[in-house]
């Protein structure tokens, strides 16, 4: 500590002389080294060993406040105890542990801020690349080695090894067909047939033209896709897997316009609409998400994933975004009781394209 | 009617001179306002009922303010009107004393000025004024009437059954609500500048007359398909909601993604960076030399 400058290395006299004559301005070398208070007052030394230590007890108080916590503060349900709306045991666990991990991490910083040892170093940077002597003595090795298996004067050899090696990535290609059956005509249909009545989502009450009102929504289901207490005789009632992958099919949103507010193109059947009811399927044709932010004045549906928008007064025609094809509608219809039923399955798949989809 | 009650007014007034006390003549006139009042009672449509006040009173009340506050977008007789840029405001005719006492009771009418949406602000009518314009309107055409407690309540079901009924309307929220209002009620974005409010701290009777009024934008979820019970379902889900402290830790607004990763970003990292700074900045120097026994000649320099 006698001589600050013992610790900063000479710039080479050669060095420093090509620098100067390459730079207009002489490198004025580094500045004075000055100490800190804390190197040349003790008091402040003493002052900041005990600014660290007081960090260190906070960090030991919060560790013992987290202990605390998490056998005093009640987890069991309904009974749990609040701070402020939030969960009292969650925020305690959370401010105690990380004020104590904190305090460690503020006292090590004050510590070697302060306390640890001051000194400036330098460390030239030296080229990346290797000396030349080791650069030759690596490629003579190398074709060296190559000479001696001799690769290159036995083609058969070469040429099979490479065979060999590139069908290594046969089995992976195969192993694919594990992720699953190939969909097949699955995606083609849905759980709609002639005759399947449309049924309130969550509720499962089927619906009658005369319930809908001008400007409703109605998220619906398949009779037999929403489980319900009083099964109908003559409808199959679907579980578990199936009923969820039937579900993500079949989902359709029902709306109610004016009828003059309808602006079919001209390829969209119109006896489709019953007094302005218009079905049709609830998942996007970009990606399938489920859709029905549904604006009652504008008759257009926005996909939230991606802002694909679909003017439901026009067959859904996309209005904006990256859906490449509408909403297929779904074909209604009234049964003898007077309720909403499909006339027949969508005539096209619903959702996204894929591979083995006729595009249009 | 104002001219058949003058014209029973004077007869009654010649009569009362000749042959009756002073009296009489005011009698006859509160008979024949009791009357009129009964016979329009028995006319209006049945959505149009209020206690209190009689009904012709209360749609002679809301007439009045109708005209003052309301008439300017939807003409005097609520029949809308139309210009040549579009519609100044709609036809009030059958939207029913619902719409009014949610458009009105929330502050959304009548509208600062015209726009994309009209929000929610502080209300300018009373609720007796509320009432009366409600009134009125419901008087214009059949209607939804105002809801009752008995309506978007679960009074009078057993804990066990109001259990329930919170998690059937959680159901119901998620598949119709969801959509527009995010997964907490939230509220979001709609195209061209329009929003899905947020639905904490809106009463029970305004989310149960916006569900069956379809206010601007909302589709309607009507009586017939989404069951009066259907609609306390959910409104008792979202109050539980509202009033479930959040264990999990601070929601942050349960605005999804967004706010999250903007409070990670600028929060999170800004925090770091600061740390970084007090790291890396230059702490105080002294000029003082070392004032122990040991050498100080190095320092000089």
């Amino acid at each position: 500590m006698s001589d600050h400058h013992d610790n900063v290395p000479e710039v080479p006299e050669e060095q420093r002389k090509a620098m100067a004559s390459e730079e207009p301005i002489a490198n004025p070398g580094l500045p004075a080294h000055l100490p800190r208070p804390t190197d040349v007052d003790e008091r402040a030394a003493r002052r900041a060993e005990r600014q660290v230590a007081t960090f260190f007890v906070l960090s030991m108080v919060c560790t013992v406040l987290f202990v605390v916590a998490y056998f005093a503060l009640d987890i069991k349900d309904g009974n749990q105890e609040t701070i402020g709306g939030l969960g009292a045991s969650n925020v305690a666990l959370g401010v105690s542990l990380g004020l104590a991990l904190l305090f460690i991490g503020i006292g090590i910083i004050q510590w070697a801020r302060k306390l640890m040892a001051d000194v400036e170093i330098i460390e030239y940077r030296h080229p990346a690349v290797s000396p030349p002597a080791d650069r030759e003595e690596t490629l003579a090795a190398l074709s060296m080695g190559l000479d001696e298996s001799g690769i290159g004067r036995r083609p058969l050899i070469r040429n099979t090894l490479f065979g060999a090696l590139g069908l290594m990535g046969l089995p992976l290609i195969v192993g694919l067909r594990d992720l699953g059956p190939l969909p097949g005509k699955k995606l083609e249909s849905t759980f709609w047939k002639a005759g399947t009545r449309v049924v309130n989502d969550v509720t499962g009450l089927p619906i009658k033209p005369s319930d809908v009102a001008i400007g409703q929504l109605v998220n619906a289901q398949p009779e037999g896709l929403v489980p319900v207490a009083e099964e109908r005789p003559g409808v199959i009632y679907l579980e578990g897997v199936e009923l969820n992958v039937e579900k993500a099919k079949s989902s359709l949103i029902v709306v109610r316009m004016e009828p003059d507010d309808i602006t079919f193109s001209k390829d969209s059947p119109e006896n489709w609409q019953i007094d302005g009811i218009l079905a049709y399927s609830k998942i996007c044709t970009h990606v399938g998400c489920p859709i029905s932010l549904y604006e009652q004045q504008t008759h257009h549906v926005l996909c939230p994933c991606h802002q694909s928008t679909f003017d439901l007064a026009d067959g859904a025609a996309v209005i904006f975004g990256p859906a490449a094809r509408p909403l297929p509608q779904l074909p209604i219809t009234v049964d003898d009781e007077g309720y909403l039923v499909a006339q027949s399955d969508f005539t096209e798949p619903v959702g996204p394209s894929y591979w083995e989809r006729d595009s249009q | 009617m104002r001219l058949l009650n003058r014209s029973v007014n004077g007869v009654a007034g010649r009569l009362s001179r000749r042959r009756r006390g002073p009296l009489a003549g005011l009698m006859v006139l509160l008979l024949g306002l009791i009357l009129t009042g009964t016979v329009y009672a028995a006319f209006t449509p049945a959505t149009a009922q209020k206690a209190g006040k009689s009904d012709d009173q209360l749609i002679e009340q809301g007439r009045e303010l109708f005209l003052v506050g309301c008439a300017f977008c939807h003409g005097q007789n609520g029949e809308g009107i139309n210009s040549s840029k579009g519609q100044y405001g709609p036809s009030l005719v059958g939207v029913g004393g619902a719409a009014v006492d949610f458009q009105v009771g929330t502050g959304r009418m009548p509208m600062a000025q015209p726009g994309q949406q009209a929000g929610v602000k502080k209300e300018t009518y009373t609720q007796d004024e509320i009432d009366a314009l409600a009134a009125y309107v419901a008087s214009l055409g059949p209607g939804p009437a105002i809801p009752t407690p008995d309506d978007y309540t679960l009074e009078g079901l057993s804990e066990d059954e109001k259990r329930a009924a919170i998690s059937r309307g959680g159901q119901l929220f998620l598949t119709n609500c969801t959509a527009c209002h995010n997964f907490d009620g939230s509220g979001g974005a709609l195209p061209r500048g329009r929003y899905a409010p947020s639905l904490k701290g809106v009463s029970e009777k305004h989310i149960y007359e916006a569900m069956l009024t379809g206010p601007q934008q909302m589709p309607v979820f009507g009586d017939s398909v989404m069951t009066p019970d259907d609609k306390a379902a959910i409104i008792a889900y979202l109050k539980t909601n509202e009033e479930t402290p959040e264990y999990g830790g601070f929601g942050m607004g349960g605005l999804g993604p967004v706010s999250e990763g903007l409070f990670a970003w600028l929060v999170g990292i800004g925090v770091l960076v600061g740390f970084c700074y007090w790291i890396a900045s230059h702490g105080a120097r002294s000029n003082k030399t070392l004032s122990t026994t040991e050498s100080t000649e190095g320092t000089e320099a």
